[in-house]
């Protein structure tokens, strides 16, 4: 990565948005608990430490057991797809109606079932995060080039050594996209699904500061939760390109660089 | 006497198209005997890239036999090398790691597979690219590393489809000469399509020319000139003669 040019000018838009974040606060003196000042919401953060440092890790635990839970189905279901054609047709359309069904709808069926704790949360994160995953997943299988499968067929090959030397390394590209989509949302999530059916957690301090009108702490969850995500983008990102070589080459950047559009 | 490497027995195949059906062969028998260097031209279209899907068992013939070595198996896959028409390397595989594709599908462990694709990867002219991606190669590298990959299946008949179709003339030259030198070196069978005139007649022993749509064959020509095969000869009557001769049966001339 060019430091330089890939990471000053979203660090100056951001200082510049946080500038002016803090001059309307200034200039409009609007009231802390409708719009606290960035200084606020720093010191809401290191007053309530203990709580966020708990809250954190919850959300991270149910976070990870979430994504664990909707890696395994989402590749389980992307895998019958591609073995069984009919699997593909039947399963589709309920796939995405799954992703239209409202989380506030099913929160307090998920509750009468689990009660209020982990399971409604992971429940959600794993509903919100096995669709890009089983969809780019289930895409990049049927992504290598007919002529590549035809060539091994001729040399030979089994159907499983030609998923397993073609199909699935092709499918890896559009896995990490589906990976970084699903994982960009799972913290988000988590936190939804803390707030409607937890007991502890980020969403939970944010629903507890929101009953009680701290809006500096709510400022807070949300800058956290931000952050985790871009954290887990990052670190995503990073296994990315050291399990891809071959897709980030520096010819292929250099391509994309000499078109001017990367 | 051996048997012929490869025999057509009055082969058809006609495909159904989306909206029509396409007769791609049509009656087409032919021999290829061991250690012969055979090229088929025709019109683009006339069913040559057919011809070789056919032998690879990656279509059945409509009617007529197909004979590998004499036999006539039902199951072709793997039985001749095979370089189809786009080099198809696996773009997150260096070049030592595409090339044993076949001794790793013939169940070979990929440490002993490595071990022997180096020891022939300098008559490749490879060495010091086995680590490269496909990507980093010249035409002319990703050309000689799909056809070490055909090589290294370790069957004596090499069904090569326009290996040098898309390179510039300069690479072409020089990789038609040194292919000549590795198959008297490697005494192989080699069945090699091209649509340019002078390829098919500087490479060959025999050039089978194939009509257009449906392709039948036209004609066999046999080239009479020695080998080991020089630029020079290009410049001899007896090669201009067969080139013209070509060029006439593909109804191109004056
Ligand atoms: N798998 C296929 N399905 C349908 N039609 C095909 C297929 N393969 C080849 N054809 C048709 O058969 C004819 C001969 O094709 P091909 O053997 O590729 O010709 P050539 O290699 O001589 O250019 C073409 O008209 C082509 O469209
Ligand atoms: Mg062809």
């Amino acid at each position: 990565m060019n430091w330089r040019r890939d990471f000053i000018p979203p660090t100056a838009l951001i200082i510049f948005l946080i500038l002016s974040w803090f001059f309307v606060t200034k200039v409009t003196g609007l009231k802390p608990f409708i719009l606290p000042t960035p200084l606020d919401v720093i010191e809401a953060g290191l007053r309530t430490r203990g709580l966020l440092l708990d809250a954190i890790g919850t959300t991270l635990l149910s976070t990870a057991i979430g994504m664990t839970l909707a890696l395994l189905t989402g590749l389980g279901i992307a895998t019958l797809m591609d073995l069984w054609p009919l699997v593909r047709r039947a399963l589709y359309p309920i796939l995405v109606a799954s992703q239209t069904v409202q989380i506030l709808a099913i929160a307090p069926i998920l509750v009468i079932w689990f009660g209020f704790g982990i399971m409604p949360t992971i429940f959600i994160v794993v509903l919100s995060c096995f669709f890009p995953l089983a969809v780019s997943t289930a895409d990049g299988l049927t992504s290598a080039d007919p002529e590549l499968l035809a060539l091994l067929r001729a040399m030979g090959a089994t159907r499983r050594q030609i998923w397993r030397m073609v199909r699935l390394p092709a499918a890896l590209p559009s896995f990490f996209s589906g990976l970084r989509i699903a994982i960009t949302y799972s913290v988000v999530a988590a936190t939804v699904g803390e707030w409607v059916g937890g007991s502890s957690g980020l969403g939970m301090y944010m629903l507890r500061s929101k009953n009680a009108l701290a809006t500096d702490q709510v400022f807070v969850a949300m800058l956290i939760t931000t952050l985790l995500s871009i954290a887990l983008f990052m670190l995503v990102y990073g296994i990315e390109r050291i399990v891809l070589p071959w897709y980030y080459s520096a010819q292929r950047k250099e391509q994309w660089d000499e078109m001017g559009i990367y | 006497m051996s048997s012929p490497c490869i025999e057509f027995r009055h082969v058809s195949k006609t495909f159904a198209g989306a909206k029509h059906i396409v007769p791609a062969l049509e009656d087409v028998s032919f021999v290829v005997q061991p250690g012969e260097f055979v090229t088929i031209i025709g019109p683009s279209g006339s069913g040559k890239s057919t011809l070789f899907n056919l032998c690879v068992g990656l279509f059945e013939p409509d009617k007529g036999e197909i004979l590998i070595d004499g036999e006539r198996k039902r199951n072709r896959a793997g039985m001749v090398g095979y370089m189809p028409q786009r080099d198809l390397l696996l773009p997150w595989r260096s070049v030592l790691d595409n090339v044993i594709i076949p001794l790793e599908i013939q169940g070979i462990p990929r440490k002993v597979a490595r071990q022997r694709a180096l020891e022939i990867l300098p008559h490749f002219g490879l060495k010091t690219f086995e680590n490269e991606y496909p990507s980093a190669l010249s035409g002319g590298m990703r050309q000689r590393a799909a056809l070490l990959r055909t090589w290294l299946m370790g069957r004596s008949t090499l069904l090569l489809d326009e290996p040098f179709g898309a390179l510039d003339a300069l690479t072409r030259k020089e990789l038609q000469n040194w292919l000549l030198t590795v198959w008297q070196e490697f005494s192989r069978t080699v069945l090699f399509i091209t649509h340019d005139v002078e390829e098919a007649v500087y490479l060959a022993d025999r050039v089978i020319v194939l009509s257009p749509r449906p392709g039948k064959i036209k004609l066999e020509l046999t080239v009479d000139l020695p080998h080991p095969r020089h630029q020079s000869m290009t410049t001899e009557p007896e090669f201009g003669k067969l080139v013209r001769e070509l060029l006439t049966e593909l109804g191109v001339n004056t």
